[in-house]
């Protein structure tokens, strides 16, 4: 199986934003913590255009070169995870990123960061599958269900597509091709990799328990 | 008397323990993940180890976003 990958199609999203809600929802997000939202490019005039942005599990994440304490880890999916008891909230991701993913909530008085939080893919993290303490911590882990992240499969107009990149990229090659426009994948590149760039870094090795 | 020394010496053993030297360090390999390990998603209940029927779970999921594919 290829790697896990989101695709958010600008032709397609009508900024419901009903995957925001479907995320914030599924995954107990704190106020104050957005792990997706919609961006709204010429707002209100002739030809908007609006996308559903959060963690896009970059092929070469940023956010994993920066970390000084090492808290990131790629799943053999391709799902960029980090964990909570190593994170120390230095907000070095934060800066990294190029779609703003990381989230810090505040976790005291005088703005106090506390540790950090984004998409995880509806993958959990590195606690006990499905367990209470990895619902807490990071959410809720569809992905050990079988299924898909619930912002992509609330996604009314199907806007936001979710899974397997090459079906992704498949689904998407045969709508341009039906539609005859907007051939144009926001983020891909800077995500995944144009053509022609150099190899993704390998996945973690992850010991099976 | 017996009981004394017997006591003392449990405490002093005890106390004594506390005074191990062990190097309390964290060892930062620079570049590697240092947090806990993480399961695949098919080490879970409902697959049991099966990643062949994981996968066909989420390919079915992601094929039936394609809306072509679902109304002829």
């Amino acid at each position: 199986m290829a790697r896990m990958k989101f695709l958010c199609d600008a032709e397609r999203c009508i900024e419901c934003n009903g995957c925001v809600t479907a995320c914030k929802n599924e995954n107990n997000v704190p106020w104050g913590v957005n792990r997706r939202r919609v961006v709204t490019i010429n707002d209100g005039q002739p030809g908007e255009k609006s996308i559903s942005v959060a963690c896009m599990h970059c092929s070469d994440a940023p956010c994993m070169a920066v970390c000084p304490v090492d808290c990131f880890y790629r799943t053999s999916e391709g799902v960029v995870l980090h964990d909570k008891d190593l994170c120390i909230g230095c907000g070095y991701c934060f800066y990294a990123c190029p779609f703003g993913a990381p989230q810090f909530p505040q976790a005291g008085a005088f703005g106090l960061r506390g540790k950090m939080d984004k998409c995880t893919f509806c993958a959990g993290g590195p606690e006990k599958d499905l367990s209470a303490e990895e619902s807490r911590k990071y959410g809720s882990n569809r992905l050990a269900e079988g299924k898909l992240p619930a912002c992509a499969e609330m996604c009314s107009t199907k806007a936001l597509l979710a899974g397997d990149g090459d079906v992704v990229a498949d689904i998407y090659r045969q709508r341009v091709l039906k539609r005859g426009k907007g051939s144009e994948v926001w983020g891909w590149g800077t995500a995944y990799g144009a053509p022609g760039r150099e190899k993704p870094a390998p996945a973690q090795p992850q010991p099976k328990s | 008397m017996r009981a004394k020394v017997v006591a003392f010496a449990a405490i002093a053993a005890l106390g004594l323990a506390g005074c191990g030297e062990r190097p309390q360090e964290m060892v930062q390999k620079t570049g590697k993940y240092q947090g806990k390990p993480d399961t695949v998603p098919w080490d879970s209940p409902q697959f049991g180890g099966k990643q062949a029927e994981w996968e066909r779970a989420i390919q079915t999921r992601t094929q039936n976003q394609n809306e072509y594919t679902r109304i002829q």
